[in-house]
């Protein structure tokens, strides 16, 4: 609690940070400059602020291995919850919006499209960690079975990326980008372990 | 512990400048800025003379000039919908020739001011984009027809090759990191090309091509998607084999076919054909046979497999 006193601009920080890209977003919609295809530019934008979320909680314990910084830590969670936040709204905007609830040809899209077929596997592997992400269920499973839950955000970053590559016929050095960062922030955390395999690289989030 | 904000954002969000604007700037106040990098906005070109309705045409809605402007794939520009608008301003066309040669008693090149003054008629055409949005042009051109009846083809002219300009420095998007190979091949079978509907079109409403719509001269192929409608033409070829095109040969064959006509019932490997966003509303409608114009074009393929030839 110490910390979180000396930083009490820490939480409040990221959270306008965290919810700035939507701000603008509804600033644009407003304004009218979302471009001549706002559908397809909030659904796009949405996607792409997810992963951005994914990936900086991701970093997070990362961050403490290489840098011994603490910090990230205590706002893993608040990132993590809003990566959920834009992945549902990405999600809600291509159910909703995109294909205008057109249930036959939602089911045709993620059971015969690889590229939709992953995107919505990615979000699937999200909502577990959503559920737990509370204190009290840190406590229900045990730090340990809680801790191997929650490396289902790799498997979560890693469909993200294929749903990214995919999508695109042409032009992949962006979705290529967020692949390499993904093997980087994974690769730290491998190489911590085989370092020192009895050290924990990680600690609980935060008490609260 | 202090740290400045611009050590601790992760590189993944470096990779946008404007999307980094977003995330991370909202306590400089990006919230504040003005509407970002947005594309500048089209001078209106030359108005055509003599301009002529011509059928068929629709009476639907037509899109704006500013969403015919501002929404194009000109992959020689970029590969955002809206690169073409910040950068085609860089394509010179002028002087310009399209070069007609191939399977024909007469090949010759044109000055592209001579083909401006063939008679010129406006042509409002849904457009139908493989990437499954749509748009209605008026398009101001002359049928291909005209212009290939000039060189007189002969009876070993089956197929019909397009070739668009390459001007490496005017064109971003071209070059070691272009995303497909250039120049940009099309074709079309003899008979699609002097089918009545099909246009080269020299302008939209009334006024010379914008550069990012293709100037100076276009192909128009309403019941094909819409890549098939080769933009900023220098070179047409009649021939007897069909030509290789850009997109039949990408990633072996497996993205678009040769013949790519809009067709609701063969999807794409990534996604449904059925159904199309119209620029500016935002429920899908369903997607028409032929775009609309089976009525025109059907019996051109009577008798042939329209899954095996796609």
């Amino acid at each position: 609690m110490g910390k979180a006193a000396r930083q009490p601009w820490l939480k409040p920080l990221v959270f306008v940070a965290a919810l700035s890209p939507l701000l603008w977003l509804a600033s644009r919609a407003v304004r009218g400059t979302l471009g001549p295809d706002p559908v397809a530019e909030v659904l796009n934008r949405l996607g792409l602020y997810a992963i951005c979320l994914l990936f900086c909680s991701l970093a997070c314990t990362p961050l403490q291995v290489v840098l011994g910084w603490s910090w990230p830590l205590r706002v893993r969670r608040m990132l993590g919850l809003f990566t959920f936040f834009y992945a549902s709204l990405h999600l809600s905007t291509y159910l909703f919006v995109d294909q205008g609830l057109d249930l036959g040809g939602i089911a045709k899209d993620i059971a015969k499209r690889r590229f939709v077929t992953v995107g919505f596997a990615a979000w699937c592997a999200l909502v577990p960690l959503a559920v737990t992400s509370t204190q009290a269920w840190v406590k229900r499973l045990g730090y340990r079975r809680w801790k191997s839950l929650h490396r289902l955000a790799y498997l979560a970053g890693g469909l993200a990326c294929v749903h990214f590559i995919w999508r695109f016929k042409t032009a992949l050095l962006q979705p290529l980008l967020f692949t390499v960062v993904l093997a980087l922030l994974l690769g730290v955390r491998l190489a911590a372990r085989i370092r020192a395999p009895a050290r924990r690289v990680s600690v609980p989030s935060e008490s609260g | 512990m202090r740290i400045r904000s611009s050590q601790i954002t992760p590189k993944a969000l470096y990779l946008r400048r404007r999307d980094v604007l977003a995330l991370g700037a909202a306590g400089a106040g990006a919230l504040l800025l003005p509407g970002g990098a947005r594309a500048a906005e089209t001078p209106h070109g030359r108005k055509l003379e003599g301009l002529k309705p011509g059928q068929p045409s629709t009476d639907e809605k037509k899109s704006s000039f500013e969403e015919i402007t501002h929404y194009n794939n000109f992959y020689e520009f970029g590969t955002d919908k809206d690169d073409p608008a910040r950068h085609a301003s860089k394509l010179q066309t002028r002087p310009w020739t399209v070069k007609v040669e191939g399977e024909c008693v007469k090949p010759r090149t044109f000055e592209i001011d001579e083909l401006l003054k063939l008679p010129v008629e406006e042509r409002v055409y849904r457009l139908r984009c493989v990437e499954a949005w749509s748009m209605v042009i008026p398009w101001d051109g002359f049928p291909l027809a005209t212009l290939l009846e000039k060189v007189q083809p002969t009876s070993r002219a089956k197929y019909v090759a397009f070739e668009s300009a390459v001007q490496p420095k005017n064109m971003p998007g071209v070059g070691a990191f272009g995303a497909i190979p250039f120049p940009y091949l099309e074709g079309l079978r003899i008979d699609e090309a002097t089918h009545p509907l099909t246009l080269l079109a020299v302008g939209i409403y009334g006024e010379e091509l914008p550069k990012q719509d293709g100037a100076p001269i276009r192909l128009v192929v309403p019941w094909k998607y819409g890549f098939k409608s080769a933009k900023s033409i220098v070179r047409i070829r009649l021939q007897e084999t069909q030509p290789p095109t850009t997109w039949s040969q990408y990633g072996g064959g497996t993205e678009y076919g040769f013949y790519a006509n809009v067709n609701p019932e063969v999807d794409h490997p990534r996604w449904s054909q059925a159904k199309e966003r119209r620029i500016g509303e935002v429920f899908r409608r369903p997607t028409l046979k032929f775009n609309g114009y089976a009525d025109q074009v059907a019996k051109l393929y009577s008798g042939m497999d329209l899954r095996k030839f796609f």
